[in-house]
Formats: structure tokens, sequence, C-alpha cells
């Protein structure tokens, strides 16, 4: 049975990028087989960030189009076997992608016997970010502590309610995960952001994992390393804990807390 | 924090602003969600023609789509100005 998930957001920059990336590595090394396509065709990033940029020949638009095998255009990485990426096309057509193809594509994934296959969608609400959460049957919203995010992930919300093929087919919904990136516990100790409880009040769901901002996101991708690989990242390990919760297990949240402040910061403020 | 933010006011902090104003507007888009694409257009124009007959302000009149049993029922409201003192309800 294979899964289709999408990580999606609405807003740009987020992180679905980033998280998506780091799900794919975390369900490959529990062994499962997994694909992670970008759908951002005309601006590929995916590749960056899971280091295998230098070795895309074929890409998603190519296989549609016949002009490759699906197996010519899947990247196998390097780390993980049961791993693969299918980078997007740099075309500047944006009616490359259309809904046949897309779905070809997914059934074949099924029919090599994938485990899971998980879907960058593009920021914005058009075709590529249609697309990639057409088919879905799991949803990752990826959604930042901030106004404008919590706002677009709301209307992404109701997009899956209706746009996608299970709510077309009045099948059972489109299950839904909010993801919460860039999260400071500091500031939200200082009243300066939203909590995760905010955010869940506002959109009304729970919460698969709180990823807190941290350095290591950007090292890990300035290195094409996704950050779930760095066991030493606060974000790595939060990745690691919401690929364990999209499974089913029961985690308590972590880095929830701002750090301690020592005695004269308390006093006088810092 | 320190000894002297006691002295600042606690309760305007930003968070607090973000999710109540998120609250409101979320509120308001979801009631919106799955309403026919014609309703802002529709009541642009109705707007137009209550104009020629009543000075009322840009937001007076107030449309929304609400489900009833089997049956969708357009909902609309006419604010008339101060003087008139009425609004005028047609369902």
């Amino acid at each position: 049975m294979t899964e289709f998930i999408v990580v999606t957001s609405g807003k740009g920059g987020v992180g679905k990028t980033t998280t998506s990336a780091s799900i794919a590595v975390g369900l490959a090394r529990r062994g499962k087989k997994v694909a992670v396509i970008d759908f951002d065709i005309g601006l590929r990033n995916l590749d960056l960030i899971m280091g295998c940029e230098r070795r895309v020949v074929y890409d998603f638009v190519n296989v549609i189009h016949g002009e490759c095998t699906l197996k010519q255009a899947l990247i196998k990485d390097k780390r993980i076997d049961t791993l693969h990426v299918l980078a997007a096309s740099q075309t500047r057509d944006k009616d490359a992608l259309t809904k046949e193809g897309v779905e070809k594509v997914l059934h074949e994934l099924r029919d090599d016997g994938f485990d899971y296959v998980i879907c960058d969608s593009p920021a914005g609400i058009e075709r590529g970010a249609f697309l990639a959460m057409y088919f879905a049957d799991r949803a990752v919203v990826v959604v930042n502590p901030e106004v404008s995010s919590v706002r677009d992930s709301d209307r992404i919300l109701g997009l899956l309610a209706s746009k996608t093929r299970r709510a077309e087919l009045g099948a059972a919904p489109v299950e839904t995960h909010l993801l919460l990136t860039r999260y400071n516990p500091l500031r939200v100790a200082e009243g300066e952001m939203m909590s995760i409880d905010d955010v869940k009040d506002i959109l009304g769901l729970d919460v698969l994992g709180v990823v807190p901002e941290s350095e290591g996101v950007l090292s890990a991708s300035n290195s094409g390393v996704p950050v779930i690989l760095d066991d030493e990242a606060s974000a790595g390990q939060a990745y690691e804990d919401a690929v364990a919760r999209l499974l089913g297990e029961q985690r308590p949240m972590r880095f929830l807390d701002a750090p301690k402040k020592g005695f004269f910061a308390r006093m006088f403020g810092g | 924090m320190g000894i002297f933010d006691f002295l600042r006011a606690r309760n305007n902090r930003s968070a607090t602003v973000a999710r109540e104003r998120l609250r409101i507007i979320v509120a308001q888009e979801r009631s919106q969600r799955g309403a026919p694409d014609y309703l802002p257009l529709l009541r642009r124009e109705l707007l137009e023609v209550i104009r020629k007959y009543v000075n009322v302000d840009q937001d007076a009149v107030d449309i929304h789509v609400d489900r009833d049993g089997e049956h969708d029922v357009l909902e609309l409201s006419v604010a008339l100005p101060e003087k008139a003192a009425t609004s005028a309800n047609v369902a």
C-alpha cells in the first residue's frame, strides 16, 4: 500500500523543502521505500537540499513527456538505499505538469512497491501546488508562528478539503497534520511569538511536530545533508520525532521551553 | 525579563495581538469558503443600486450563504444610515 504525502504551506520560505527532505530520509532510514518529488517546476531546489544536484540527468517533466523512463529519472540516494529523488524540471513552461501525467508517475511508483511518496509542493496555490496535493492521502502543512503563514495555511486546509481527489470522490478526507517550524521558545516566552497552542487553536488542528529555529538547518542546507541526519541539531531531533509520530508513535514534544536565564539576566533583563 | 519590566504594560504583547487578529480573519474567511464565486460582484452591484437611492457606506451590504438542511439560503443584510434608523433585511 503506497501512501502519498504532500508537504505544503501556501506561503513560501516556511520550510517545505527542508521538511520534505527530512521526512523522506526519516521514513527511508526506517527501511521504508521512499520517493520524494519536487513539484516546484521552474525552481528546482529539492536536489540541493538532498545533496544530489550534480546527479540530475532527467527530471519529472521528462518522465511525463515520455523522454525517459521513471527509473532513469529517479536519483538513488547515496546514504540510504531505499530513498529516491525525482527532481523538478527547470522549464519555464507553467503547463508542463498535467493531472494525467502526475497520476501516471504516481501510479508507476505505487506499482513499483514504494511505501511512501513525498510530494514537495511549491508555494502559492497555482497548478504545481494544486497537483502536489491533488492525489494526497495525507498532508503535512508547514506553518511558521507568524500571521501571514497561519492565514495561508488555513487557506490550504480549505483547498485540501475541497480540491483533492479524495474530496471530489467523496472518499475519506485527506489526513492533515500541522508542522510548526522556525519556532523560537524564547520569543514565545516573551510574548513576541505565537505559541504552539495559539496556532493549534486558530487552525483547529493537532500538531505533528515543532521544529525549533536552529542553526543546524542552514548548515544542513549548505552541505546538502537533510537536517534530520544531524543528530546534534535540535531541528534534526524534532524532525525525527515528527516522523515517528507520522508512523503512529507517541512522543512528547521537545524544545518548547526557553533556555533558563542566569540570575543577573533575570534581575536586570537581557 | 528584569525587575523594571513590571512597570511595562503586559497585556499588549504582540503575540496576543496576532492571535486575536488571526482568530477574526480566519473565522471570516472560513465562513466564505465554498460560497459561490459571484458573491463579491453581486455585493458590489447591489451596493451601486442601493447607492442610487440611499447614501450608504461601502461596507453597508453584507452577504452570505448559509446551509439550511437541503437548501442554500442567500442572506442579505443592508445597514441604512443612522437617519433611517432601521436596517432592511431581505432573505
